[in-house]
């Protein structure tokens, strides 16, 4: 397969050059999707699209470009101009007009060809790694003296993706934020997009803040963990802490969850948890050592779930598996983060924010929470590709768990 | 209505850059020269039409040919940018004629092909182009912008047609001629969607050039032997004037080649 995104405009849509365009590319045997299109207002009015052209192979996409280009439609790249390169000046700093990534598919062109950027992140460093010919990303602080390091902008090619035109249920889901929207069907296409992540074998991350433990969502998300559909979970001290109250002493910060009346020096609860789990030497160790019976992370445990737990200043204790290095937590979560198809993010702001600028928008992203806020804030710090539900946690995780139960029992019936 | 013309002092078949042109097929100087001074004299006291006249020059056999100099737009000449190499000496002469007539000049890029009036007709509100054979599709996107009018671009498929004049006639707002085997079927939809009447020429007369017509008002000037052409011209109230041009399509040209409209 060869690709190739080109430029058309001028008088396109009257002239009907932009349809002939596109059926020039399928009679010649390539595949078209219009990336963009913009139509004049009036007749003076010029209209413009930018075409992705997908050909079986390089020499039909080669003919297909220059039969195109007779009809006005121009590859977007300068073929010519090749990435250019400097060295890092110093560890951690990026030399000066450096490339900042976005969260898209990148490439970058060296030696006549386009070369993948791995682990598209938004707002890192391009670096080349001179003896693989790979590129990669690279944050800021992980730069070294001497790192070759992608500078301007001149053969560096970002693929856009397609936002308006659905093409499977999941994108009909639009990524603006209302507590009108009609949950029911979100929850069911969500259920749907990750069973079939789960069945292409792709990871599931889900990102959980402790109102999951407080709402009594505990029990949903543990069944989501142990049919399957979890292979990371990134939190902080705070979900870990709760969930291990819960699993000790039946409460959270001192309520009891199924009587819903506080217990006496439940104040205490968390504090005597932590306590107990520094003392077991980690989370892992405690559901080992048989002090930890339930809960989210003893199924973690149990299933083999990656879990990053990262720290922040308020943390009480905090349990040993938190990261306190705040640029070490991020490194864990970027390299746990490689890979996943899916993220889930439910009642957190911090940690679905420090997710989402780690994904590549390739990867189909729901944040869930009663603060409309939380998305609206992921979106605009660059998680275009979130879909955001404002709604309490605890009904959400429940239906979302009835649904992927229901789409189990069906698949078992066939 | 004003014109430019160029006498044909030095017109003939000195290379061949399309299929009408046979270096073995020599034009008659004389009778050349007495068939372009009768079409003037038409034009001057027939039509009433201005002729000015930018001087021909040695070794520009197609200079004759005034309408692929270029594009005047109110005071704006839009200059050509030929295909072929032995046309592109004609370029600063007559951009030099129009600078001292205080038009201002206005040049593309280098690699934008346009052949002026010989690929842009006006019709009503719209300017057609035409594309593939002689000018560029982005050329014409150029043109656009500077004239900030619609321009749509026709892809001609025939080279006894190269250039939209000799295919394609407007017959002022809402009528034109045209030959349709000479477009592409995008080109022929966006003519019938365009254009109320579209009057479709016979390939034996649009062979003699009759869509290669200059319209002034209600008066057509065609070169002669297109009986049928002008028969359904006549019975739409048209005045035509026929020439005989016939040495002129030896080059591939004819009356509308060898006129460029100045206002």
């Amino acid at each position: 397969m060869a690709r190739s995104i080109v430029d058309i405009s001028g008088h396109i849509i009257d002239s009907l050059i932009l349809p002939k365009v596109l059926d020039l590319i399928i009679n010649l045997g390539a595949e078209f999707r219009i990336i963009d299109i913009h139509i004049g207002h009036r007749r003076a009015d010029r209209s413009s699209a930018r075409i992705q052209i997908d050909a079986p192979t390089q020499d039909s996409l080669e003919v297909i470009l220059a039969k195109v280009k007779e009809h006005g439609a121009l590859p977007v790249e300068t073929e010519d101009e090749a990435a250019r390169l400097e060295p890092a000046p110093a560890d951690g700093i990026l030399p000066d007009s450096f490339y900042a990534t976005t969260n898209l598919p990148t490439l970058i062109r060296l030696d006549e060809k386009w070369i993948e950027v791995e682990y598209p992140e938004m707002d890192c460093a391009i670096r080349l790694i001179p003896t693989s010919g790979r590129a990669e990303t690279v944050p800021m602080h992980r730069a070294r003296k001497g790192d070759l390091i992608v500078v301007g902008h001149g053969g560096v090619k970002v693929v856009p993706m397609e936002r308006h035109v659905p093409r499977e249920p999941f994108e009909f889901m639009s990524s603006a934020v209302s507590t009108e929207q009609p949950k029911g069907l979100l929850i069911r296409e969500i259920a749907e997009s990750m069973r079939r992540t789960r069945a292409e074998r792709g990871r599931i991350l889900v990102v959980a803040g402790p109102g999951l433990v407080h709402t009594g969502a505990s029990r949903h998300l543990i069944e989501l963990i142990e049919n399957g559909f979890v292979q990371v979970l990134f939190a902080g001290n705070g979900l870990a802490v709760h969930d291990i109250e819960n699993a000790l002493y039946g409460t959270s910060l001192g309520v009891y969850l199924e009587k819903n009346i506080r217990a006496s020096e439940g104040h205490e609860h968390h504090l005597r948890a932590i306590n107990a789990i520094r003392k077991a030497g980690g989370v892992r160790q405690a559901v080992e050592q048989g002090l930890v019976q339930r809960g989210i992370f003893y199924s973690c445990v149990k299933k083999g779930v990656d879990f990053v737990l990262a720290g922040s200043i308020r943390d009480d204790g905090p349990l040993p598996d938190v990261i306190t290095d705040t640029l070490k937590a991020q490194d864990a979560m970027r390299e746990k983060a490689r890979d996943v198809r899916f993220a889930l993010m439910m009642a957190t702001t911090l940690h679905a924010i420090a997710t989402g600028n780690l994904l590549p928008a390739t990867v189909k992203t729901v944040c869930v929470d009663i603060n409309p806020a939380v998305v609206t804030k992921l979106s605009d710090r660059g998680t275009f590709q979130a879909i955001g539900l404002v709604t309490d946690v605890e009904p959400f995780l429940r239906e979302l768990s009835q649904y992927l139960k229901r789409d189990e029992n069906t698949s078992d019936a066939l | 209505m004003r014109l430019l013309m160029c006498p044909p002092d030095y017109y003939g078949i000195e290379y061949e850059i399309n299929p009408w042109m046979s270096k073995g097929r020599q034009t008659d100087r004389q009778r050349a020269h007495r068939q372009w001074a009768d079409l003037r004299q038409m034009l001057e006291t027939r039509l009433s039409l201005k002729i000015d006249l930018v001087e021909p020059i040695a070794g520009l056999p197609d200079m004759v040919f005034s309408a692929n100099a270029g594009v005047v737009w109110g005071l704006k000449f839009i200059a050509s940018n030929f295909r072929h190499e032995v046309r592109r000496g004609e370029v600063p002469f007559c951009v030099e004629w129009f600078r001292r007539q205080g038009f201002e000049i206005v040049r593309l890029a280098d690699e934008l092909f346009f052949e002026g009036e010989g690929d842009l007709l006006r019709c009503g509100d719209v300017c057609f182009a035409g594309y593939h054979i002689r000018s560029d599709i982005l050329a014409h996107q150029r043109v656009a912008e500077i004239i900030e009018s619609e321009v749509l671009s026709l892809e001609l498929t025939d080279h006894w047609f190269y250039h939209l004049d000799t295919c394609f006639c407007p017959l002022g707002a809402e009528r034109a001629l045209y030959y349709p085997p000479a477009f592409d079927q995008y080109a022929r939809e966006v003519l019938q969607g365009h254009i109320a009447e579209l009057i479709p020429v016979a390939a034996a007369e649009a062979q003699r050039f009759a869509c290669n017509a200059i319209v002034a008002g209600n008066a057509i000037v065609m070169n002669d032997g297109c009986p049928e052409t002008r028969e359904k011209l006549q019975s739409l109230d048209f005045t035509v004037y026929e020439t005989p041009l016939d040495e002129f399509i030896k080059a591939g040209g004819s009356a509308k080649c060898m006129v460029l409209t100045i206002d």
